[in-house]
């Protein structure tokens, strides 16, 4: 019998939770370093970082080339201090990079780029590329017979973009059942609240319609998480996937969790330790 | 680790401006605020990024005439085209990379062909973010250089873009314009008399000895280096190329054809290819003018992340770089 199937849920949860302590651990780190940095988005969708990289991804660490992995594409290119932080506490990159995030020469660059970093599969940024990237993934997993499958990290604000609906409209049409979205509403963009910047809701019943299996749920909850990834994976249906959700900007770090919400979260120069202070203090390690 | 400490990438938010230089905070907004108070047929529209592009504090004086459009480039562009067929006067706003690279049919088609009078300002022009190729629109003027009926101009300071907004507003039909925001510096108001006006090249300090030829940000570094040099002796001169598009050939054969012997230096805040460094060369080729002549820009390369300063300094496009290359080919 496997090791994984006699720990109890109670048990995967519980590592699940302090995988995603470390994430935003790291994240916060980084942000100190340069005094900046997406840390709202980073401590929201640590949740979803973990149960990505430690309950469902298929990953080798010291080969994160390896022609077997699943595939994670982050087309949010802003988000890859999140990204770099689940990537350093899943060991593909050193926790010592830490130290030179978003410096000159850096392998961890402020947006996300696949020249750069090992584990980052796709340049970022330019957004509405991700989903598009990941029909033509999955097409060509299916092509090899490949049983590796294509998540894609993307935002709620990508889903303004035209691209990204083309991409949704073109992955159930070919019945990619080996493509799984994973949409953050953190209901933030540049210039305000997603709500009101350009109002996507109902956004699960749009995905429905376009033909994706489609779950939402509170994104900083891991075991609504763990159940939702699951089921996506355990699924015989031939749809492509959706996991849509929602999360808490600055989640872990109460200060942050309360402070006005804003693409680019204000942290004072002094604020970076008491948030790492806070950070602990939620988990309980002192 | 190395001892030395290593430059951090600047923010979104970075200012070109040197540390005790004078600047103007958001000049295109308020700019655009003024002018919207003479013409009720100003609106402003943007894709999720008037923080980002000064147009908030167009959005603050007149937010029933201000339209966000959210992140959706293309359709920015094809409302914009929709607003200018209905009388009005859109300022519509990105960043340059996403102007030029996904809304281009967008504008070719739906703006450009049919002369419609909307007004593109875009944010993060040529190498002015660290964040990399997604966001460095190092090849923005080459991909519009080839559009039909589109007016390009690159403003070198405050003092310009306060000027190109009524100008623009003046101007019946499409233009592009590289916007620098945030802190952004003064340097033309040294020139006394300075008027910005489309299509028109202007002559902001002269000298024999080299003639630098520049547009946008690089007029700035063109004016410290002459600046620099003229204290050692060199007297360069320097014609300000605002307009990419179209270009003011008269002055600038005049100006190159003063002193035949002096070299010619372009430099711009974009690729060596297809900016204005290329169109000068094909006019005085065409013109069978013969000069020396240099292009000070960027490489032909998706360029690297990290800090501004270093960026500009491997490039080349630095006041330091800028003034090495002139020495190198000037007597
Ligand atoms: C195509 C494109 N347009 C505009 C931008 C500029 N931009 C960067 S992040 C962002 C907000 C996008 O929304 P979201 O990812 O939900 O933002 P967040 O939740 O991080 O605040 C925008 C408009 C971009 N990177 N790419
Ligand atoms: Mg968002």
């Amino acid at each position: 019998m496997s090791q994984t199937a006699t720990v109890s849920r109670a048990g995967v949860i519980e590592v699940l939770r302090q995988r995603a302590y470390k994430i935003r651990r790291h994240a916060l780190r980084m942000g100190e370093v340069q005094g900046q940095g997406y840390v709202g988005q980073a401590l929201g969708i640590a949740d979803v970082l973990a149960v990505s990289y430690f309950h469902a991804l298929k990953l080798d660490p010291k080969n994160p080339d390896w022609e077997g992995r699943d595939r994670f594409l982050l087309s949010i290119g802003h988000y890859a201090i999140a990204l770099y932080a689940a990537l350093i506490e899943a060991g593909v990159i050193s926790e010592e990079e830490i130290e030179d995030y978003g410096s000159d020469d850096s392998i961890l660059p402020m947006s996300g780029m696949a020249d750069y970093t090992p584990g980052m599969e796709i340049t970022g940024g330019s957004l509405g590329h991700g989903l598009g990237i990941g029909v033509g993934m999955a097409l060509g997993l299916k092509r090899k017979e490949s049983t590796s499958r294509i998540f894609n990290l993307l935002s709620d604000g990508e889903l303004n973009e035209g691209s990204t609906w083309e991409a949704v409209a073109s992955a159930a049409h070919w019945k990619l059942d080996n493509l799984i979205a994973i949409v953050d509403v953190n209901d933030q963009q540049a210039d305000d609240r997603s709500s009101t910047v350009l109002n996507y809701e109902p956004i699960a019943d749009k995905w429905v319609a376009f033909g994706w299996e489609t779950y939402r749920v509170d994104g900083n909850d891991l075991e609504a998480l763990v159940e939702a990834f699951d089921s996506a994976l355990a699924s015989d249906s031939n749809k492509p996937r959706v996991i849509i959700c929602d999360t808490l900007m600055g989640r872990g770090v109460p200060f942050l969790e309360e402070r006005d919400k804003n693409h680019f979260i204000r942290v004072d120069e002094n604020e970076w330790s008491v948030a790492l202070k806070q950070l602990d203090e939620v988990y309980g390690v002192q | 680790m190395s001892a030395k400490k290593k430059l951090k990438t600047s923010a979104m938010i970075a200012s070109i401006a040197g540390e005790d230089q004078p600047t103007t905070a958001a000049p295109f907004g308020h700019a655009l605020v003024e002018a919207a108070g003479k013409n009720p047929k100003i609106v402003g529209m943007t894709a999720d990024l008037g923080k980002y592009t000064d147009l908030h504090i167009f959005a603050q004086a007149y937010p029933d005439r201000y339209y966000q459009m959210g992140m959706a480039e293309q359709l920015l562009m094809m409302a914009g085209a929709g607003m200018a067929r209905e009388g009005f006067i859109p300022f519509v706003t990105t960043y340059s990379v996403f102007a030029s690279r996904r809304a281009y049919d967008f504008i070719c088609l739906a703006i450009a062909e049919e002369k419609l009078n909307v007004k593109i300002v875009s944010a993060l022009p040529g190498l002015t973010t660290g964040y990399g190729p997604s966001h460095q629109a190092t090849e923005d003027i080459a991909i519009f250089r080839g559009m039909p009926n589109l007016t390009i101009i690159d403003p070198c300071d405050a003092v310009d873009i306060e000027q190109s907004v009524q100008a623009m507003v003046d101007f019946d039909g499409p233009v592009y314009l590289r916007l620098l925001r945030g802190k952004v510096p003064r340097v033309l108001d040294r020139f006394e008399g300075y008027q910005f006006e489309i299509g028109k090249a202007k002559r902001l300090l002269d000298g024999e000895d080299a003639l630098i030829i520049s547009s946008g940000l690089m007029t700035m570094r063109a004016i410290e280096a002459a600046d620099e040099l003229r204290e050692k002796g060199t007297n360069v001169a320097v014609l300000h190329c605002a307009t990419i598009k179209p270009l003011d050939t008269d002055t600038i054969l005049a100006e190159v054809r003063r002193y035949p012997e002096r070299p010619v230096f372009v430099a711009e805040n974009h690729s060596i290819i297809g900016g204005l460094g290329e169109s000068i060369a094909s006019l005085l080729m065409k013109e069978g003018v013969s000069v020396k002549f240099n292009q000070i820009g960027l490489p032909d390369e998706f360029l690297d992340a990290g800090a501004l300063p270093t960026l500009h300094d491997r490039y080349g496009i630095s006041t330091k770089e800028v003034i090495k290359t002139l020495k190198q080919h000037v007597a």
